[in-house]
């Protein structure tokens, strides 16, 4: 099975090749069916290959297909690599994949039927590239995937090509993701010039034997925590993914929360050796993603768009992500990619359900008492809710538990931090769950009669993924509870780095109990604060003040990129259009073009037409050519 | 034989096109393009074969030492590859379109596509040289014959500026000639090292400058944009898409060999100047306004890039900026075609006056969208592996000069999306809203370009291969 | 005689030619000094021919072969010259060079 892996990308590839160029004669069921079936398909080959990857003892297995780049000593095969690490990835990303495509049919069914195949086209798109970031056997590999996802963000979020301030939404998208880019690309030309390979067992294994204490591998590593950072939504250069809510609702499900954005942690998970090698930058890791998790956590407490709000919370959540894996706990981020694909895409495809209903509408000031219209997305909503604020029993309480006790291991500080942020989210959560679905309904009349419960195409992977939302955390159980299957089955990947991991202390079962005991106390004390608090939310209207209103701006981070980076660029480009290009550079050269005219002019006197200068003239050049020679002799 | 052959093509085509009357020049430069390429495509083959068929050499001024020597190695053969099929396309584009005296206009584009084959087939001093000035003269015509307004300063400023450049080249040729030893023009004697190492300091500048003016790089950039501007679009396309192409040809071919310590010793300051050319041109393609000069400066950023690889004396980026060569050809083709098709339907180039042409004309959104991600080397179109290369040879040669170099990337993408926002996305207005979609001529041109750019993005082992060669040959030498 | 004799004897002729050239105004004055530059150097060929033909060179003789061409070519000169010289005079009853600057602007 594994030689046929080249499949599960090549399937949505086709699918996007016959959307895209079938868009006008496809009909919208024909166009949806071969898009969801192109992901349906790839899932279950995907499926058949984990189930192989699965048995124990499995070997990392690399499937070249063609030599893609040979140059010089350079060679670069274009090739994919199977191993536990990519296969859990490939059914996260097709298997939720497929549920949104699903999911999509019906959501997209207002647009023409030659939108509705573009769309497909470039989901379809998408998922080839992700499949190829995560498929790659080499970093070259991944930086393909790794910019095909960005350009297909990029496409998707300016879906709505009408709009300007939705295009200027994917710009900066693709525009702060280049800069991400331009890191990794550095730290791939770093391995080149020191390891002078890139594929992946090849570079971990020299980079093992350089072992601790070389320069060259904490160089790699923040280069790509760069390429991360940007793809990933880290500070500083977050910003854009709250605006990539322009898109359709699934698309931010599946791009903006579920895939693109963890493909940050894909790649510092694939890449774990160099990172445990260079503690100084895991330490830059852990720093940044809990700073991350704190600044969006802050953000999402006051913002009224309902996807703004889990924009926000992804950033956050993402950062804990960061923080799990600077704290060495891979495992333990990986496990929570997995647990917040389920309930982030499930949060997302309800607030979609919930738009739609609303005809459009996404500020949450204008919505109120949904859970009697629209019963199935209310609860799985609210298991969703429930699994990301981390109540024991849902997935999001294993994965958020362990990355707490990872970090209460290594560092008690930002425990506390942590803590705190994770107590946030549970408050944002829960006031944005009590202002939609509960008191009165606070939108039009006219909005009010069209609430309805969506059909089925969207209902169904919502209760699918709120199944998984539940269950899909007793995988990775925490020690005093049992057998982490999740631990056992990654533990290859990690295996290299194992040797160099400082033996740390274990907790005891009692500690793990009381930081278990504590967390989930406080969230439940949060949450019903959160319901005495917005319950029976009316909107008022005034203004935000104080620091609600700096919250609800986001700190002005934005104003502040603006004001130092794009303002100044600006500037700069004005200035050597007019200043230098203009005035200076082409005045010189016309300055060379205008002096030999003048001087032109200036000789021209000498013809004066008097036959007798010209002869003396002549004469005397004879005399000094001859005065001339005569000297030179 | 099929060197010369691929010559005297589009020669003799161009002095017979002069004398031809109504659709006679179109049909006749369409033959002959075709055909260009037929013989191309038979030269590809037998450079696999028997490479050594594709060298001739004849008398031609023996008391000088003077030869008609032609030849073609894997970069020359690309350049060729790249000439011929860039005519073809351009020729199909504007079939449907007309010019003022369309003999003059189609013969004086076919003798300057006889001048670029003999500048990148020619292995003789003297006989590179003539070529070099023997494809400016028709270019020099066209601009000033079918321009835009201010053509005739402009055009002036743009032949001056090349030709001061190329008389720089004839000193510098000229004394080598004295040094060689047999006092010969030919290729072997030049690149047999007889230059010693304190008149290659000076004479590089000779050359350097000549290429830098063609190619350009900066400061000796300012002909470009304007000429750009005012040409008529199919000439835009032979000057960007193949012309400046040899500036860096000429590099690669005459001065890493024939100089290779002045080379060595100043390579410094040219990659810094070529860096400084890719910010700044980056730059300033931000804030423009018209489309043809965004273009123009993305032209310039490209090619500086291109410049700076080429001195890092490094294997790999040596080898990406020949693949480089003939997919920035292709890439900037497309974007002119795409601007040629905007300019003949709408007749504006402000690009602040369009907006929306996605909603009236999807064909050409989705071709200038793909063309214009290969144009920011994107993985997997021709682009990126070019681009990759040379970044990676700049990097092994510095990595402060790759770090700056590399934000061109960012710059790139910047202006690149703005220009594609405001031509196709955004709300329409009652000028574009009347945009029809391609004609099938046009759609014929953009999706071989295309295809070319998906193709070599995937598969871009034949082309590295090709011109490997040519690499190994340079590093033996430099 | 030695040939110093004749050299300075042709560079008096010669300046006494440019002089008259550069000094006068007379059309025909000029032309006639022309004439005498042209003769000094016919002088000059006839003496170093002779001086190599004393030397003993048996090609020597070659010298004065040009000064043949040089008295056609002054023939030619005359002919062609004083035609000029008539038909200015005919146009603007004048020899002097200073009016014949038509060619000015």
């Amino acid at each position: 099975m594994i030689h046929l892996v080249w499949l599960v990308p090549f399937l949505p590839l086709l699918g996007f090749l016959v959307n895209g160029l079938g868009r006008r004669y496809l009909s919208k069921s024909l166009a949806g069916i071969v898009g969801s079936g192109a992901v349906l398909a790839a899932f279950v080959i995907s499926l058949l290959i984990f189930l192989e990857v699965k048995t124990p003892g499995f070997q990392a297995q690399v499937v070249p297909l063609f030599d893609f780049i040979s140059a010089g000593s350079l060679h670069i095969p274009f090739a994919f690599q199977v191993d536990q690490l990519s296969a859990l990835f490939l059914l996260i990303i097709t298997g939720v994949g497929s549920l949104i495509h699903i999911y999509s049919t019906s959501y997209m069914h207002d647009e023409s039927s030659e939108g509705f195949a573009r769309y497909f086209a470039y989901l379809n798109l998408f998922v080839f590239s992700m499949l190829i970031l995560v498929l790659g056997a080499n970093y070259v590999m991944m930086f393909i995937g790794w910019e095909g996802v960005g350009l297909c963000s990029y496409l998707l979020i300016g879906f709505w090509f009408k709009n300007t301030n939705y295009n200027n939404a994917a710009k900066k998208a693709f525009v702060m993701n280049r800069i991400g880019d331009l890191g990794f690309l550095l730290g791939i030309f770093t391995m080149i010039v020191h390891f002078g390979s890139v594929s992946f067992p090849e570079v971990f294994e020299r980079a093992a034997a350089l072992g601790e204490g070389s320069k060259v591998i904490p160089v790699i590593a923040i280069l790509l925590f760069v390429g991360a950072a940007g793809k990933s939504a880290q500070l500083p250069l977050y910003t854009w993914l709250p605006d990539a809510m322009a898109g359709p609702t699934p698309v931010s499900a599946l791009i903006h929360a579920a895939t693109m954005v963890t493909a940050g942690i894909y790649m510092i998970a694939r890449s774990n050796i160099l990172y445990t090698l260079a503690p100084s930058i895991q330490t830059i890791v852990a720093v940044i993603g809990l700073a991350t998790a704190v600044l969006a956590a802050t953000i999402a407490l006051k913002q009224d768009d309902i996807k703004k709000v889990l924009a926000y919370s992804t950033v956050s959540q993402l950062g804990y992500m960061f923080l799990a894996l600077g704290v060495g706990a891979y495992t333990t981020a990986v496990f929570h990619v997995m647990t917040h694909a389920f309930f982030k895409a499930l949060l997302f495809l309800g607030s979609g359900s919930v738009i739609h209903a609303m005809g459009g509408e996404q500020n949450i000031n204008k919505m109120g008492g949904l859970k009697k219209y629209m019963p199935v997305t209310h609860v799985t909503f609210l298991i969703g809710c429930l699994a990301i604020a981390g109540i024991p029993g849902l997935s999001g309480f294993f994965s958020k538990d362990e990355i707490l006790a990872e970090t209460f291991i290594s560092n008690k500080l930002m425990y506390a931090i942590a803590l705190i942020t994770a107590l946030m989210t549970a408050f944002y959560m829960f006031r944005l769950y009590y202002i939609t679905f509960c008191g009165k309904f606070r939108g039009t009349h006219e909005q009010e009669h069209h609430l309805h419960e969506s059909p089925a195409a969207i209902t169904i992977p919502l209760i699918i993924l709120a199944v998984l939302s539940v269950v899909g955390g007793y995988i990775g159980l925490p020690e005093v509870l049992g057998h982490s299957v999740l631990k056992e089955y990654l533990a290859p990947v990690f295996a290299p780095s194992a040797p160099f991991v400082h033996a740390h202390e274990h907790l005891s079962h009692n500690t793990e109990w009381l930081l278990m005991g504590l967390s989930s106390l406080l969230v439940i004390i949060t949450i019903f604060f959160a319901r005495s608090w917005y319950r029976n939310y009316e909107d008022n209207g005034e203004p935000r003040t104080g620091i609600a209103k700096v919250l609800e701006n986001k700190w002005y981070v934005d104003e502040l990129y603006d004001a130092i980076i794009v303002k100044p660029l600006m500037m700069l480009s004005r200035f050597f259009e007019e200043a230098i290009e203009k005035s200076g550079i082409d005045r010189l050269v016309n300055g060379v073009g205008r002096g030999v005219h003048w001087g032109s002019q200036q000789v021209r006197l000498l013809q004066s037409g008097q036959v007798g200068f010209y002869i003396f003239a002549m004469v005397i050049g004879m005399v000094v050519l001859f005065v001339i020679g005569f000297l030179l002799k | 034989m099929l060197t010369v052959l691929l010559i005297l093509i589009p020669l003799v085509a161009g002095l017979v096109t002069f004398g031809l009357k109504g659709s006679g020049p179109k049909a006749l430069g369409l033959v002959a393009s075709l055909a260009s390429l037929a013989v191309t495509i038979a030269a590809l083959f037998q450079f696999r074969t028997a490479p050594d068929t594709l060298q001739l050499t004849a008398n031609w001024i023996p008391q000088l030492g003077a030869q008609f020597s032609f030849g073609m190695d894997g970069m020359g053969l690309m350049l060729c590859l790249l000439t011929a099929i860039s005519f073809l396309l351009i020729f199909i584009v504007i079939y449907n379109r007309d010019y003022e005296r369309p003999n003059s206009f189609y013969g004086l584009m076919l003798l300057s596509q006889a001048g670029l084959v003999g500048v990148f087939t020619a292995y003789d001093a003297l006989l590179f040289y003539v070529f070099w000035e023997l494809a400016l003269i028709p270019v020099y015509f066209l601009c000033s014959l079918w321009g835009g307004e201010k053509r005739i300063p402009v055009t002036f400023k743009f032949f001056v500026y090349t030709f001061a450049g190329s008389l720089l080249m004839l000193v510098g040729l000229i004394y080598i000639y004295l040094q060689t030893p047999d006092h010969s023009f030919s290729y072997a004697s030049f690149i047999s090292g007889a230059v010693a190492p304190q008149d290659q300091s000076w004479l590089f500048w000779l050359f350097f400058v000549a290429f830098a003016i063609k190619m350009p790089v900066f400061p000796f950039h300012t002909w470009q944009p304007d000429t750009y501007e005012q040409s008529p679009t199919p000439v835009t396309m032979v000057l960007s898409g193949v012309m400046v192409k040899m500036g860096l040809f000429g590099v690669i071919r005459w001065l890493l060999p024939v100089l290779p310590k002045g080379a060595y010793m100043w390579s410094d300051v040219a990659i810094v100047l070529s860096i400084i050319g890719i910010i700044y041109a980056s730059c300033i393609a931000i804030v423009q306004s018209d489309i043809k000069r965004l273009i123009a400066y993305s032209s310039i950023a490209h090619i500086g890039l291109m410049s700076a690889a080429i001195f890092t004396n490094n294997e790999q980026s040596l080898q990406g900026v020949m693949v480089q060569l003939f997919n920035h050809g292709i890439n900037i083709i497309g974007l002119w075609i795409i601007v040629e098709i905007i300019q003949n339907r709408l007749k504006i180039k402000n690009l602040n006056e369009m907006g929306g042409i996605a909603q009236y004309a999807p064909g050409i959104a989705i071709f200038l969208v793909i063309i214009s991600l290969a144009n920011i080397a994107l993985p997997l179109t021709n682009g990126f592996i070019g681009e990759f290369l040379m970044f990676s040879g700049l990097f092994q040669y510095n990595v402060w000069f790759m770090a700056v170099a590399g934000l061109g990337i960012i710059l790139a993408a910047v202006y690149t999306l703005n220009m594609v926002q405001k031509v196709i996305f955004g709300q329409s207005n009652g000028l574009t809203e009347t945009t029809t979609d391609l004609k099938s001529n046009e759609l014929l041109v953009l999706i071989i370009i295309v295809g070319m750019i998906l193709v070599f993005g995937f598969y871009p082992k034949p082309m590295l291969e090709l011109v490997s060669g040519t690499t190994e040959l340079v590093n033996k030498v430099y | 005689m030695p040939v110093q004799y004749y050299i300075f004897l042709s560079i008096a002729l010669f300046c006494i030619g440019v002089m008259g050239v550069l000094m006068r105004r007379n059309a025909i004055i000029i032309f006639m000094c022309v004439e005498l530059m042209l003769n000094a150097v016919n002088l000059l060929l006839v003496a170093f021919s002779k001086m190599w033909a004393d030397a003993g060179r048996v090609d020597a003789g070659g010298a004065q072969i040009f000064v043949f061409f040089i008295m056609v070519v002054a023939a030619a000169e005359v002919a062609a010259g004083l035609a000029i010289i008539v038909m200015v005079y005919r146009n603007s009853q004048s020899v002097d060079i200073n009016i014949m600057n038509r060619l000015k602007n």
